[in-house]
């Protein structure tokens, strides 16, 4: 057996390196004991899995503060509090977000609810588990299910909302986009919009993470004079403050983008939450 | 244990260009290609691979006269395995917007032949000094080819390097017309071929006989 396994070892080095094979010989022959290896198993399999768990809860409190700054610093760049890309230090953000509240929406009904752990709230876990989600029947965005509970941010200045940050997600060519749409306090005027995680085509569907084309959302309206939903991207020049000039290359994409405004700011999305909430008051 | 100043710079320089992972042994392409748009995410690519060959290279000849040969390949597995995941839990803590965009990268280094080819090649059969500088070494043989590549992708796909532009492309109000398929992770086989006919014209003696 083990003459077998050595001249197997010595087959698969010679392809790389021929120095040094003395010490293959001298290994002791002890090695393949049943017990020998399952001691070697064991002892190796605790000491790994004690170093790979002290990692993990070393550095857990560093990597949840990590997060947690990433999604304000998305949170703000939507809202056109902060530049993106720009070198950001970790008090700026939390200076930047201290006036931003962050509150839980029940859609069916669009009043605020409480939930039982804010920081923990995950609205992508809740949307996979069959308890705190609901099946989308007509599912343009492409999700399947959503959470019954949305978390959304406000710009407050005392209690007055001054902008107002959804989350919105939907699939595009190849992957889901996540990211925020910011709207004034009339509800109907676009502040900016932000992805912060997608998988498109890098130079073409990618591009929906282009500051320069997120900028041309800047002022759009949401809705036309008879209160329905008429932002379009279009592929020809804008023409009126309900068009956005779609990313070229990128139909697919652009198609996505598309279902998945339609479907947020409808009433299956946000639309009760937004008709419902008072920005005087601040009050859903 | 006597180290061999020849024997030592042998095991480091020799796999930059003489012996190279991904040039003439063609392992670990697979993370070649997929994080080569950007000359950030290649360059933190490589020092984490280049440490974990290194230490795992070490670790497993430390104990190479223990490991019963019936399992070695799980054992080496474990090892490189684990220190992967310490990695992966560096940068997540330091390193956040790097370690996001490399995504599951970090965690497929576990797989990434160089690091198993190395253990089982090397580690097995020399001193864990030796084993580390030749993880070191074959980290840099793999680091070498990975910085050409994403240089190449990062200055003609995005007209930057390390985020700084220095072609300003046309749709930033700039001349330069961005070459989407270098963003594409296909480009990366184009650039890596060319690499290596221009390292064979170099040194001739690493073409392959014909049969």
């Amino acid at each position: 057996m083990s003459v077998k396994n050595n001249m197997s070892v010595k087959n698969n080095l010679s392809a790389n390196e021929a120095n040094s094979e003395k010490e293959t010989i001298e290994q002791p022959t002890n090695t393949d004991s049943f017990m020998r290896t399952v001691i070697v198993a064991v002892v190796l399999c605790l000491v790994c899995s004690i170093i790979v768990s002290s990692a993990a809860v070393l550095l857990k409190e560093k990597q949840v503060s990590n997060a947690s700054l990433d999604k304000k610093k998305n949170v703000l760049v939507a809202a056109n509090l902060l530049k993106a890309g720009s070198d950001v230090t970790n008090t700026d953000i939390e200076t930047a977000f201290a006036n931003i509240e962050q509150k839980f929406v029940d859609l069916s009904t669009g009043r605020f609810v409480e939930v039982d752990n804010p920081a923990g709230f995950n609205q992508r876990k809740a949307a996979k588990a069959s308890e705190t989600s609901i099946a989308i029947e007509n599912d343009p965005a492409g999700i399947g299910r959503r959470s019954k509970i949305a978390s959304v941010y406000l710009v407050t200045s005392g209690n007055k909302v001054d902008k107002i940050i959804l989350p919105i997600h939907g699939k595009g060519l190849f992957s889901t986009l996540y990211g925020f749409i910011a709207l004034e306090a009339d509800k109907q005027t676009i502040v900016g919009l932000k992805f912060y995680e997608q998988g498109e085509t890098p130079g073409l569907g990618g591009e929906v993470e282009n500051p320069r084309w997120l900028a041309l959302w800047k002022g759009k309206k949401l809705l036309n004079n008879n209160g329905q939903l008429a932002l379009k991207l279009v592929k020809t020049i804008p023409a009126n403050e309900f068009e956005v000039d779609a990313l070229s290359g990128a139909s697919m994409t652009t198609r996505g983008l598309q279902n998945m405004l339609d479907y947020w700011l409808s009433e299956q999305g946000f639309g009760l939450f937004l008709a419902r909430l008072d920005v005087q008051k601040g009050e859903a | 244990m006597a180290i061999d100043k020849q024997e030592l710079k042998n095991v480091i320089v020799k796999p930059i260009f003489d012996n190279n992972p991904i040039a003439l042994q063609v392992l670990g392409v697979c993370s070649a290609l997929a994080v080569t748009s950007k000359l950030e995410t290649a360059l933190v690519m490589c020092i984490a691979l280049t440490l974990v060959t290194a230490f795992s290279g070490m670790l497993i000849s430390l104990i190479r006269h223990q490991i019963p040969s019936s399992i070695r390949i799980i054992v080496q597995m474990t090892i490189i395995a684990s220190l992967v995941i310490v990695v992966d839990q560096l940068l997540k803590a330091y390193a956040f917007e790097t370690a996001k965009q490399m995504s599951v990268f970090v965690g497929l280094i576990i797989t990434n032949c160089i690091v198993m080819g190395r253990a089982e090649a090397y580690a097995m059969k020399n001193g864990p000094v030796m084993s580390f500088f030749d993880g070191i070494g074959n980290g840099l043989g793999y680091s070498a080819i990975l910085i050409c590549v994403a240089v190449t992708r990062e200055l003609l796909g995005s007209g930057s390097i390390l985020g700084f532009t220095i072609l300003t492309p046309i749709k930033d109000g700039g001349w330069y017309q961005t070459n989407g398929l270098l963003l594409l992770p296909p480009s990366a086989f184009f650039i890596i071929g060319l690499l290596i006919w221009a390292l064979r014209t170099w040194k001739p003696e690493q073409v392959e006989e014909k049969s």
